[in-house]
């Protein structure tokens, strides 16, 4: 037990250093969200000014409708920046020796899970406290209830990074990631726009952002920002992860080696 | 005893109705009825045809409703929701003010031209008034002694004696005024024209344009912002002036004249009015048909209500 957590330590404080000392890492992951926030928003305030959706009770500015979604994708990128991480990891070797470790890998795996979520929620309540800066705050309440729903959220979006850095061979593969997963997840999400507002161009696109897990994310920290719980977008949020958690370690499993590294 | 203790304990738990807030929904031909406290409608009463100008008498017994293409104006029991009886109007009447005598209401009859002033209780046409094309904007000073219609064609305000029930002035306004108040104990009467964005401020004393207030809402097509209704928040220190359809309702500094915030809001926002104490305010958003309240401290949209089909006017009734 001691081992376990001594393991946990020490990952969770290379995790922090190597944000820490990576500040370009830091700022990018603020300057993204805030791009959209101040620029595109903006252009999009006209078009996309006009709805109440849950858990909205008025109508509401489109870069209100935004922030929550921008969180969502600071956790999105961030899992895949982790993934990014371990393939890299792996390429020098570091990963390997992380991995001979005699603890068991599912909690090593699970370790750098934890690392990478706590990254993420420091990165979207900076990001939080920004676009309060900015004007857009949310009631104080939905500051401490978004805590858990970005737990729950960045796990699921950390193990979705760690499923995939275990079937990425190379670094040079990462470039495909971004266009078949990020990208994908995040457009075809409630993130930038409604559902409702999707299912007027198509309702193809509406029930594929729908069955989207990063949308159940968005939708989970949306509610929570307002002080409202959403169970269905938990129950989603929940089951996307341990799927993601399952391929992960199936992907690392000891018996299959590191046939694919 | 123990049965009087139970009644008056039984009584006691009945809980006190809340205020309300009154709606004209100009398309369904209903009123919808919002509690105040719960922020729901609670209640959907039929009127005659095109209900858009509400008001309640003084004691708020009655309630006052223009029913435009039923050519009357209706007298309701708020109680019952029954009508009690019609009034004669004139044709096509849009717009009314009740006199602070509680007695004369001076409507305007878009289609004809005029303004016909009533007598509530005889249920007699006291006076028609030949006023500009299109009349709409009513007031009535503090004081009662004059009378204000706007015309949306002439582009004019029209004022009135209410002794002689005559016209002594007509001043300029800009494109298509729609609704009139007097401000500072009567001293200044406020204009807004649609057309023109814009809302003029009158010397009562002089009848003399004393400034004009601009609007500017960021990212709306100037075009799309048309001053529309208004109403004071307590002790004149802000007007909120619904803009049509940009969507917004501006505060004004009613000092300064300068608008100091504009709060988002259903599409085409037409009229509003206050609750008791004037901490909440409620707007009718025509197009999105549904009404926004707004917390008149924050200056901030707390809830959205639907309601019936294009929403036009407001009117608090206490029930306490």
């Amino acid at each position: 037990m001691i081992d376990a957590m001594i393991a946990l330590r020490a990952i969770l404080i290379r995790e922090a250093l190597r944000f820490v000392r990576q500040r370009s890492r830091f700022v990018a992951a603020l300057v993204r969200p805030l791009v959209w926030l101040v620029v595109f928003a903006a252009g999009f305030r006209a078009a996309l000014g006009l709805s109440i959706t849950p858990p909205y009770q008025t109508y509401i500015t489109y870069e209100i409708y935004i922030v929550p979604g921008l969180c969502g994708m600071i956790m999105l990128f961030n899992g895949m920046q982790s993934s990014l991480s371990l393939v890299y990891d792996r390429e020098m070797g570091s990963m390997r020796l992380l991995l001979t470790s005699p603890l068991p890998r599912w909690w090593l795996l699970f370790c750098r899970l934890l690392a990478s979520t706590t990254i993420s929620i420091l990165q979207v309540y900076t990001f939080l406290a920004v676009a309060a800066v900015y004007g857009i705050d949310m009631p104080w309440i939905g500051y401490a209830y978004v805590f858990p729903a970005l737990i729950v959220a960045g796990l699921m979006l950390g193990a979705l990074g760690l499923a995939l850095s275990s079937a990425i061979r190379q670094l040079e593969n990462f470039a495909g990631v971004m266009n078949f997963v990020i990208f994908p997840m995040f457009f075809l999400s409630s993130a930038l726009y409604p559902l409702w507002k999707m299912a007027e161009s198509s309702a193809l696109l509406r029930d594929i952002c729908a069955l989207n897990p990063f949308t159940h994310a968005v939708e989970l920290i949306r509610f929570a920002l307002y002080g409202q719980f959403n169970a269905v977008a938990l129950g989603w949020t929940i089951l996307a992860g341990i799927v993601f958690l399952g391929f992960a370690f199936w992907g690392y499993d000891p018996a299959r080696g590191m046939k694919r590294g | 005893m123990r049965l009087a203790t139970l009644l008056a304990s039984a009584a006691l738990c009945v809980p006190a109705a809340a205020d309300e807030m009154w709606i004209s929904n100009e398309k369904d031909d209903t009123l919808s009825v919002i509690d105040i406290e719960t922020l729901e409608v609670i209640r959907t009463i039929e009127t005659g045809e095109r209900p858009r100008g509400i008001t309640f008498s003084k004691d708020f017994s009655v309630l006052y409703i223009c029913a435009s293409d039923s050519d009357s104006v209706q007298v309701m029991d708020p109680e019952t929701g029954e009508i009690l009886h019609d009034l004669p109007s004139g044709e096509d009447p849009e717009q009314f003010v009740l006199h602070p005598n509680d007695r004369h209401l001076y409507i305007a009859n878009e289609d004809d031209a005029i303004t016909t002033v009533v007598d509530t209780e005889t249920r007699t046409v006291i006076a028609q008034i030949d006023v500009g094309i299109e009349p709409e904007g009513m007031a009535v000073s503090p004081d009662g002694k004059i009378a204000i219609t706007t015309s949306e064609t002439t582009n004019m305000a029209h004022w009135i004696d209410t002794e002689t029930q005559e016209l002594f002035a007509n001043t300029l306004v800009d494109s298509r005024p729609r609704h009139a108040e007097f401000l500072k104990d009567g001293t200044e009467l406020w204009v807004s024209s649609e057309i023109g964005g814009t809302i003029t401020v009158f010397d009562v004393e002089t009848q003399t344009e004393k400034a004009k207030i601009e609007f500017e809402v960021e990212g709306v097509h100037p075009d799309r912002v048309q001053p529309v209704g208004f109403e004071l928040s307590n002790e004149d220190k802000t007007a909120f002036v619904a803009l049509g359809p940009s969507n917004h309702v501006a505060a004004v500094n009613p000092d300064t004249y300068e608008v100091e915030d504009y709060i988002l809001v259903g599409r085409r926002v037409w009229h509003m009015d206050f609750n008791a104490d004037k901490t909440l305010l409620f707007t009718t958003n025509g197009v999105s048909g549904d009404v926004t309240v707004i917390d008149v401290a924050k200056r901030e949209p707390i809830k959205t209500i639907k309601v019936g089909r294009f929403p036009w006017g407001a009117a608090f009734r206490p029930t306490n």
